[in-house]
């Protein structure tokens, strides 16, 4: 069985980070891991989107529409751009926080409720402010660590394993504040 | 055995090191960048950016043939550079082991084309190697060092964009490193071209052995699946891990070597079964090659798309028939997030400069930009392929188009633009060339180049002086401008239009993405309200900090009221272009303090 997750956001939310620290987890506990995420030119200002699948044995390092277990989308507008990756049921961990598009064009305006949009589909959405939170924690950088609690709440991998990997890839300084909002966000979905 | 998570750039920088490369080079480009940071981390390997692929290339080249193992790593338009030397490079072949990778990148994520460069190797008679996953493109380097100094050949790997870019685990080994081998002296072997037909028939006879030792070569391999399909699947790279997500039922012929193909493996494989489909992206690559060999029961390209990346739901779609959800974002308004410069990028101001002059044409080139050729600039008229852009002016001036303009990075001037500025200055053309020095090779992440005083490491390197480059070549009208005051480069570039003879303006502003810069304390600007005029011109800069006010302002009672501009202090990063274009001097710093002289 394969556990298949994804990531989505904006440029400089984390959620590259984020990802590799789920990847990290499950490589430590023995599973076959892929993740992936498109680099480059695509990057710059734009929608952010990472892949992780872990099992016994990974094939594809894509998701395929219509069958991730869990998606976490760290804005909402980029929820409502992957959202039809999950499968019916699926369990959608949305940060209920709004980044404007930088772009000029305003022909097309941000959607009013696009969370409220997403209930009406067949998902499982489950919203916080990890946005919020982590700046209430005293950095909103660390609100990709909140979300990761939010979403550790959904995998088979143990509390231990999340802990190895943070004190591992976090700069001692950073690292009681990045557990901090882990715990905020395993919270949220207590 | 420890097994750690790695990109594919990263797994195939730690097969080159394993397999004791000494000398590695390559020029940036998406998605090959990360191969040679990576190799830049092993300290016992000589690896550099060179100033473009070709000289990567031979200067490879130049390594293998003198006896050390050499590498070079390239983005798949950069087999392109470098494709004079590749294709001479086999008629000698090598001496000690050399391996070319092809980044490929198929649905043009970072690229210009999504040409598939496995018809290169096939092209240069080379043999080509396609890992399927991390453990492969690790694995497979040293592979292709085996193979190359077997046959004394060069060897192309090729990965595409999704190999590249994801992460999976890989099994680390030993670096293990042979002497230097003896490079002796032999004109008949490495001067090519007065021997070159004596080279041909041999090159022929090395492809029939190669085809020979394809036949047993471990990495092409019957994967079998659950026995339950009537039909098999030819494979390779990627689409293999693809295909087996969806297809676990069918036997595959997993290809590791593309080139030379084993045939009779293959055409005993196609006769087991009534049919056996080729899933391969991009182009019939192997499909042509099988129905060349006479294979008659196969489908490929009419199931598969040569368009854009295939996806593990499209083979489930093709094979299965499954069709998967569809994107229903478009049911609600969902603006895009398209790429953009930014904030506090100097190439804004080089194009607000080139906007208000009227009547020109603008050749562009390749780099960040290159999004100048979109809105809301819309300066540049057009851009193909790297260096590109200062012929193409030369081209516009002697079609009895004079006003035309080429605007050109510092990396890529470097690249392949000094040429062709040569040769306006010897055909006494009067071609324009603005280049946009941001001292960085900025798209692909910021690496150092001759021109920007460091080496790969950040270690102190001569740096490259362009006006005297351009003054050497015969430039005579030169002059240097701050890209943050567009006046300055509009007046310069004005003048050099008037000029009679080739001129070039330098449009000097750091990138805000390199280390120096990024340390640098950021102060934001603010409007100050009451002094603004609404005049529109901070917005015509295209900054996504600029934002419109609810204040609006007219001159007098008869005009319509327009916004007045605000600044948005989170994002702002103080370049001052704003400043410098708004003509009540209304934007200051936010603390007050001068802006600079």
């Amino acid at each position: 069985m394969t556990h298949n997750f994804l990531f989505a956001g904006v440029g400089g939310q984390g959620v590259v980070l984020a990802s590799e620290v789920l990847a990290l987890v499950a490589a430590a506990e023995g599973y076959d891991v892929k993740q992936g995420e498109v680099h480059g030119a695509a990057q710059r200002g734009g929608a952010v989107v990472s892949h992780i699948r872990f099992g016994e044995r990974v094939y594809s390092p894509l998701n395929l529409r219509g069958q991730v277990d869990v998606m976490v989308a760290f804005e909402k507008l980029e929820a409502v751009r992957h959202a039809h990756y999950l499968k019916p049921g699926g369990v959608l961990i949305v940060n209920d926080h709004r980044i404007e598009p930088t772009y000029l064009n305003t022909a097309v305006k941000y959607p009013e409720d696009p969370i409220g949009f997403l209930k009406t589909k067949s998902y499982r959405v489950l919203s916080l402010n990890a946005t919020e939170t982590a700046r209430v924690l005293g950095n909103e950088r660390v609100s990709s660590l909140v979300m990761l609690g939010a979403v550790s709440k959904f995998t088979p991998l143990k509390a231990s394993s999340w802990d190895e990997v943070l004190q591992d890839r976090i700069p001692a300084k950073y690292l009681e504040l990045n557990r901090r909002a882990f715990a905020e966000g395993q919270r949220t979905m207590a | 055995m420890t097994k750690q998570l790695m990109s594919g750039d990263q797994a195939i920088a730690r097969g080159a090191w394993e397999a004791g490369v000494m000398f590695a080079a390559s020029y940036p480009g998406t998605p090959a960048t990360e191969i040679l940071e990576s190799l830049a981390h092993y300290p016992e390997i000589h690896a550099q950016w060179s100033v473009n692929e070709k000289v990567a290339f031979d200067q490879g080249m130049g390594a293998a043939i003198a006896g050390v193992r050499a590498f070079v790593s390239m983005k798949h338009v950069g087999v392109n550079v470098a494709a004079d030397s590749f294709m001479v490079f086999p008629y000698a072949g090598t001496n000690a082991g050399f391996v070319l990778i092809s980044a490929d990148d198929p649905g043009t994520h970072s690229s210009q084309n999504e040409q598939d460069n496995r018809y290169f190797a096939k092209f240069a008679k080379v043999p080509l190697l396609e890992p399927s996953d991390n453990q492969e493109a690790k694995d497979y380097v040293k592979l292709a060092y085996q193979i190359s100094e077997q046959f004394e050949t060069p060897v192309m790997l090729r990965v595409t964009m999704r190999l590249a870019h994801t992460k999976g685990l890989v099994e680390h080994g030993e670096r293990s490193t042979a002497p230097k081998k003896p490079f002796v002296k032999d004109n008949l072997k490495w001067v090519v071209p007065p021997f070159a037909k004596a080279h041909r028939s041999p090159l022929e006879n090395k492809m029939r052995a190669m085809e020979q030792y394809a036949e047993t070569f471990p990495a092409n391999k019957i994967e079998k699946g659950t026995g339950k399909a009537d039909f098999g699947v030819i494979t390779s790279g990627v689409i293999f891990q693809y295909a087996r997500e969806v297809l676990p039922d069918p036997d595959f012929f997993k290809l590791g070597l593309t080139f030379p193909l084993p045939k009779q493996r293959l055409l005993d494989f196609c006769s087991q079964y009534q049919k056996v489909y080729v899933i391969e992206e991009s182009e019939p690559f192997l499909e042509e090659q099988l129905r060349f060999c006479g294979i008659r029961n196969i489908a490929g390209k009419e199931m598969f798309t040569n368009i854009g990346e295939l996806s593990p739901e499209l083979i489930a779609q093709q094979m299965n028939g499954t069709i998967a959800p569809t994107d229903f974002s478009k049911e609600i308004s969902t603006p895009a997030r398209p790429p953009m410069l930014c904030i506090g990028c100097p190439h804004r101001g080089t194009f607000t400069a080139l906007n208000r002059i009227n009547g020109i044409t603008v050749t562009g080139d390749i780099g960040c930009y290159t999004l100048g050729g979109l809105p809301p600039y819309n300066t540049m008229n057009t851009s193909f392929e790297m260096g590109g852009s200062i012929g193409q002016a030369f081209g516009f001036e002697k079609a009895g188009e004079p006003r035309t303009v080429a605007i050109i990075g510092d990396s890529t001037f470097l690249h392949s633009g000094i040429p062709p500025l040569l040769d306006a200055v010897y055909n006494k053309g009067k071609t324009t060339v603005v280049i946009v020095d941001n001292r960085t090779t900025g798209m692909t992440g910021q690496e150092n180049h001759a021109g920007t005083g460091k080496g790969i490491h950040g270690e102190p390197a001569k740096q490259v002086d362009y006006e005297k480059i351009c003054r050497a070549l015969g430039v005579e009208f030169v002059k240097h401008a701050s890209a943050f005051r567009p006046e300055e480069v509009e007046g310069a570039v004005r003048e050099a239009i008037k000029f009679d003879g080739p001129s070039v303006v330098i449009s000097e502003g750091p990138c805000v993405l390199i280390p120096e810069e990024k340390s640098k304390p950021k102060v934001a600007f603010t409007v100050v309200a009451d002094e603004c005029i609404a005049c529109g011109l901070c917005f015509h800069t295209g900054c996504p900090a600029i934002l419109e006010s609810a204040e609006t302002y007219r001159a007098s009672a008869s005009q319509k009221p327009r916004p007045k501009a605000i600044i948005d202090p989170l994002i702002c990063v103080g370049c001052t272009l704003c400043a410098a274009v708004c003509p009540p001097e209304c934007i200051v710093r936010v603390d007050g303090k001068p802006w600079g002289a």
